[in-house]
C-alpha cells in the first residue's frame, strides 16, 4: 500500500506538502509565490504552451512548466533564479515584439492586463525582435460586443479553450501553424455566422486586449477611474456574481468575478452585455400621477405618495380591507418583496398579496 | 434545486426535462457540459429539438402537455425491470405500496400513443436513469407552465423518490428559476399562503407570531392568486399596488389583464420603466434599478447574495422597498420606520427560521445556501440528506390529463412558448441594451417546413397565428427545431403579443397558466 500521507516537495528551499495530482504551479499559487504566465487561466486545463511558467527542478537538466508538471515526493523546485528570469525577459520580449502596442485600456477585458504588466515587471524591450507581426485583426466583424483585435494576438489559446472547456461552445478555433496562426471561426467568418454565443467568455480570459469588450471600449476616453462594484447578475435564477464597471457615476461595462460562487467566472450575453438599460434615457426619474384630462403628468414624490395611500385608505373604507391586492416581484430585492408583504399583512391583516411567479 | 450547481457536473446521467438550458440559463448549462465531457449520460425529453437536445444520449421529442404519461410509463419500466431502490423506498418514504400497483397499468406502449414518442425510447430512458448511480433531474417551466404543473413536478419527485435519487451529491430534482430573485420573493413571503421563511398563514402559531410582530389581527385563511385577483379587478379587488411587473405582457389573455387592470378603482405601480402596466396607473412611482440598489437577491440554489449599488440611481428614483414603507407610513401603520436596506433584510431574518442565521453582514461573501437555522450552522447546499422536510418523501398517485385545450381541426398545430437566449421577459430591459437587436430585432414563429409548405408560407412570409382568444401577426421561420405540427416563438416583444392568444387553462393548485400549450391556426397574411 502506498502512504498518501507526508508527501512533500523543497519549494525555493522551504518544504511544503502536496496533495495527489497537484501540479507545482498549482503548490506555489497556494503558497503565495508568484510565477509568472501568460497561457494560464485557473479555470482550464493547463495548456503549458507559453513557457513563462518555468520553474527548475533537480534532477531534471532542462526547467520545466510548472503548470503542467505534476509534484512527486521530494521535488526540490527552484520558482525563480538568475537562468529562469533571463528566459522569462526573452520569452516577453520575443512575445511582445510581435505585437505593435503593449499598452491597452482596462476595459477591454478582466485578464487584458496580464502582458503588459509583465512587460513592465520585466522591463522587457518590446522593440529588441521587432519584425514581422503575427495575427491580423478582423475588422469585417460588425457585432457590437466583441473587438476581434488579433494584431495583439499571442496564441496563447485561452480563447479556444475558455470557448471549448468552460462553455462548451466550440465556437472559435485555430487556423495554420507556428507563425501564421490565426485565431477563427469556422469558415472564417462572423462571430454571428459561428456557434458563438455572445457570452464574452473569450474577452475576458484574454491577456493582451486581443480581444475586447467593444461596449465597456466606447468608455475609454470618459473621465475618472474604473470603479468596480461586486453584484449578481440581474436576470436568470442562476445568480452569477459580477463586478459593475463605472466611470464617472455612469455604468460602462460588466466582468464576471472569478471567484463568484454560483457561476465561478462564467457568464452569459444577458449577463456580460445587457447592462445599460440602467442609464437609458427611458428610465422614470420622477412620480407620475393620473390628471384631470386622464393623462400621467410629473409630480413630486410627497404629492404621489399621498396619492397612492389615500386610493388604499378609500378602497378600505368603501370596500373593505379585502378588496386591496399586493403584486411583488421576482426581479426587486428581497427588502422590496418583504415590505410588500408586511404592507398588506400588517395594512390590511389579510394575506392577498403574490408575485410573478406564476406567469 | 434541491442539490448546488456545482452539483451539475457531478451525475452520472442527467434528465432534463421542460428546459431549454442552453438558451434560459445558459451558465448553469456550463455545468451540464462539463459533466457530459467527463462522461455522463443525458436524456432530454422536451417537445422542440433544443440545442440540449442535440448533446443528449436520448432525445424524447414529447408531445407538449403529455409529460405526466412519459413519466408514469417510466415508473412502470423501472418497477417491471426491479430497478427502484428498495432499501430506499423502505427508509425513508411512504405510499410507496399504492403509487407502485398504480403505475402498473401504464406502459411504454400506452405512453407512446400519447406522448408520439417510441416505447422503445422510453424503456432506455427509465432504465438509464434508473441505473445512474448518481442521477438527476432538472426542470424548468416547460414542467410547471401546465394545467397539470403540480402533477408534472410530483411525478418528477415519484421517479426520484422511487431510485434513491435525491439528498446525495449529483443527485436531485433541480428547478432552474427563471428569475433573480423569484426565489427570494417567495422567500420573503410575497405570497398568499405563507408568510416569510414559508411559515404557512393558515397556521394559527404563525399567525400568532406575525399579529404580536406586526401589531394587528391578520387573517388565518390564505389569501387569493395573482390569477384570481386578476379576475376579481373591479369587483372584490378594488386597489393594486404592482411593484416591477409587466403584468399586461407576461401574463396569459392580455384583453382579459387589460380590462382587469382598467376596471381598478387605484391602480400603483412601481418600476424602472413607463411599461405597458404602468401606463395604466393612477400613480407610478420610480424605483432605483439594478447598479443603483443595495439589496438581497436569492438564486436558484437558495444561495443569498448582496447586490450592491455602483452609481447614483436616476433622477428622483428611490429603492422600492422605501417607497411601500412611504405607503405604509401615510396609511398610519407603524412599523415601516427603516433607515436602509440592510435594517429592512435584517428584519426578514429574525422572522425567518430558514434565514435565521443569517444577517446582511454575514452574506457579504454569499456563501450560505439556506436554510440556514442558527449562527452556528453552515448552510445546506444539498436538502434532505437525512430525512425530509416533513418525515418521510411521499409518493403521489398522478393520472395522466390532456391539455386544457387540445388541437381540433379549427386549431390543429400546437402553439409552444418560452424565452430565448438574447432576450429576457417583455425585454423592458434587454430591449433596451445597445446591441442586442444586432442578434434578436423581431419576434419570428419558428415552424417546421412541411407545416409551412402546406400553408404556402416560405421563411421571412407573414402568418397569422390565431387561438379563441385573439390573433397576432408574425414573421414565420422554417426550422427542423419544430417538429411538424409544433410552433413556437418567445412572449418579449410587444408588437407580437403572444399573450393574446395563451391563457387556456390554468393549474388548479398553483392557478400557474398553461403557458407551454395552446393549440392555434396558422393562416397566410
Amino acid at each position: 500500500m502506498v502512504s498518501s500521507q507526508s508527501s512533500n516537495i523543497t519549494l525555493d528551499g522551504e518544504p511544503v506538502s502536496f496533495s495527489a495530482g497537484e501540479t507545482l504551479y498549482e503548490i506555489a499559487k497556494r503558497q503565495e509565490t508568484i510565477i509568472p504566465t501568460l497561457c494560464y487561466d485557473p479555470r482550464l486545463e493547463a495548456f503549458g504552451s507559453c513557457r513563462l511558467c518555468m520553474v527548475e527542478v533537480d534532477g531534471i537538466r532542462n526547467p520545466v512548466a510548472s503548470c503542467t508538471t505534476k509534484a512527486s515526493d521530494g521535488m526540490v523546485v527552484r520558482t525563480t533564479s538568475p537562468a529562469i528570469e533571463k528566459h522569462r525577459k526573452v520569452l516577453l520580449e520575443m512575445v511582445a515584439s510581435e505585437n505593435p502596442d503593449i499598452a491597452v485600456d482596462p476595459l477591454r477585458g478582466y485578464a487584458s492586463q496580464e502582458l503588459g504588466t509583465l512587460v513592465d515587471d520585466y522591463r522587457a524591450d518590446t522593440g529588441r525582435f521587432k519584425g514581422r507581426q503575427s495575427g491580423q485583426s478582423f475588422q469585417d466583424d460588425d457585432n457590437p460586443f466583441i473587438l476581434r483585435d488579433y494584431d495583439r494576438c499571442i496564441s496563447c489559446y485561452r480563447c479556444v479553450r475558455v470557448c471549448a472547456e468552460q462553455e462548451g461552445d466550440y465556437a472559435i478555433n485555430i487556423r495554420n501553424r507556428g507563425f501564421n496562426t490565426q485565431i477563427t471561426t469556422e469558415f472564417s467568418g462572423t462571430l454571428k455566422d459561428s456557434s458563438c454565443t455572445f457570452c464574452g467568455q473569450c474577452v475576458q480570459t484574454c491577456p493582451t486586449g486581443a480581444l475586447a469588450d467593444k461596449k465597456a471600449m466606447r468608455a475609454e476616453n470618459d473621465p475618472g477611474e474604473i470603479k468596480k462594484t461586486r453584484s449578481v447578475c440581474p436576470y436568470c435564477g442562476v445568480g452569477c456574481s459580477v463586478d459593475l464597471l463605472s466611470k464617472d457615476d455612469r455604468l460602462v461595462g460588466v466582468q464576471p468575478a472569478m471567484d463568484g460562487p454560483a457561476n465561478q467566472g462564467a457568464l452569459c450575453i444577458k449577463g456580460q452585455f445587457a447592462f445599460d438599460f440602467v442609464q437609458h434615457n427611458d428610465r422614470l426619474g420622477s412620480p407620475l400621477i393620473r390628471n384631470e384630462a386622464g393623462e400621467l403628468e410629473k409630480t413630486s414624490w410627497e404629492i404621489a405618495l399621498d396619492r397612492a395611500a389615500d386610493g388604499f385608505r378609500e378602497a378600505m373604507k368603501t370596500h373593505g380591507r379585502q378588496s386591496i391586492y399586493g403584486v411583488a416581484s421576482g426581479r426587486t430585492p428581497s427588502e422590496a418583496d418583504y415590505m410588500m408583504q408586511k404592507f398588506i399583512r400588517a395594512g390590511f391583516g389579510t394575506n392577498q398579496i403574490d408575485n410573478c411567479s406564476r406567469a | 434545486m434541491s442539490n448546488p450547481l456545482v452539483d451539475m457536473q457531478k451525475p452520472d446521467v442527467i434528465f432534463c426535462i421542460g428546459t431549454n438550458m442552453t438558451e434560459c440559463h445558459p451558465v448553469a448549462a456550463t455545468g451540464i457540459k462539463k459533466a457530459l465531457r467527463r462522461g455522463a449520460k443525458m436524456i432530454v425529453a422536451d417537445p422542440r429539438r433544443i440545442a440540449l437536445a442535440d448533446l443528449a444520449d436520448l432525445y424524447l421529442p414529447i408531445r407538449v402537455g403529455s409529460d405526466v404519461a412519459l413519466l408514469l410509463a417510466m415508473a412502470h419500466v423501472i418497477l417491471r425491470e426491479k430497478l427502484y431502490d428498495a432499501t430506499f423506498i423502505d427508509e425513508r418514504t411512504s405510499g410507496a405500496n399504492a403509487f407502485l400497483e398504480h403505475v402498473k397499468d401504464f406502459t411504454p406502449e400506452w405512453a407512446a400513443s400519447i406522448t408520439e414518442v417510441p416505447a422503445a425510447d422510453i424503456e432506455k430512458a427509465a432504465i438509464l436513469y434508473a441505473q445512474a448511480d448518481k442521477g438527476a433531474i432538472f426542470y424548468t417551466l416547460g414542467i410547471t407552465e401546465h394545467i397539470c404543473g403540480v402533477d408534472n413536478v410530483q411525478s418528477l419527485c415519484n421517479l426520484a423518490l422511487m431510485t434513491g435519487n435525491l439528498g446525495r451529491e449529483g443527485t436531485g430534482i433541480n428547478p432552474m428559476r427563471g428569475q433573480n430573485n423569484i426565489q427570494g420573493a417567495g422567500d420573503a413571503g410575497a405570497v398568499p399562503s405563507n408568510y416569510p421563511g414559508f411559515q404557512p398563514v393558515t397556521d394559527p402559531a404563525a399567525q400568532s407570531k406575525f399579529e404580536a410582530l406586526y401589531g394587528r389581527k391578520i387573517d388565518l385563511e390564505k389569501g387569493i392568486t395573482k390569477v384570481t385577483a386578476l379576475d376579481q379587478c373591479g369587483k372584490s379587488i378594488r386597489a393594486m399596488l404592482i411593484d416591477g411587473e409587466n403584468t399586461l405582457v407576461s401574463d396569459p389573455d392580455r384583453d382579459h389583464c387589460e380590462h382587469a387592470l382598467r376596471s381598478l378603482d387605484h391602480l400603483v405601480v412601481i418600476d424602472i420603466f413607463l411599461t405597458e402596466t404602468a401606463a395604466l396607473a393612477d400613480v407610478v412611482l420610480p424605483a432605483t434599478a439594478w447598479g443603483e440598489t443595495d439589496g438581497v437577491c436569492t438564486n436558484t440554489e437558495r444561495r443569498v447574495q448582496r447586490l450592491r449599488a455602483a452609481v447614483t440611481p436616476h433622477g428622483d428614483a428611490r429603492p422600492d422597498w422605501w417607497i411601500i414603507a412611504e405607503i405604509g407610513k401615510r396609511l398610519g401603520l407603524s412599523g415601516f420606520e427603516f433607515d436602509s436596506a440592510k435594517s429592512v433584510f435584517n428584519e426578514l431574518c429574525e422572522l425567518s427560521p430558514i434565514y435565521a442565521g443569517l444577517d446582511w453582514d454575514r452574506i457579504d461573501k454569499g456563501e450560505y445556501q439556506w436554510p440556514v437555522p442558527d449562527k452556528e450552522h453552515p448552510g445546506t447546499p444539498i436538502l434532505h440528506q437525512e430525512e425530509f422536510k416533513n418525515g418521510r418523501g411521499l409518493f403521489k398517485v398522478i393520472n395522466y390529463r390532456d391539455p386544457a385545450e387540445t388541437i381540433s381541426d379549427d386549431y390543429p398545430i400546437w402553439l409552444t412558448t418560452g424565452r430565448r437566449l438574447q432576450a429576457y421577459h417583455t425585454r423592458t430591459q434587454t430591449g433596451r441594451a445597445q446591441g442586442i437587436d444586432y442578434l434578436l430585432a423581431e419576434e419570428s414563429l419558428e415552424i417546421h417546413p412541411t407545416d409551412a409548405a402546406e400553408r404556402n408560407l416560405k421563411d421571412g412570409d407573414w402568418c397569422h397565428l390565431s387561438s379563441p382568444r385573439g390573433s397576432v401577426r408574425v414573421k414565420v421561420k422554417l426550422t427542423d427545431r419544430s417538429p411538424k405540427g409544433t410552433v413556437f416563438t418567445s412572449f418579449g416583444f410587444n408588437n407580437v403579443p403572444i399573450n393574446v392568444l395563451t391563457g387556456s387553462g390554468y393549474d388548479p393548485i398553483t392557478e400557474t397558466a398553461e403557458l407551454k400549450v395552446c393549440p392555434v391556426r396558422i393562416d397566410p397574411a
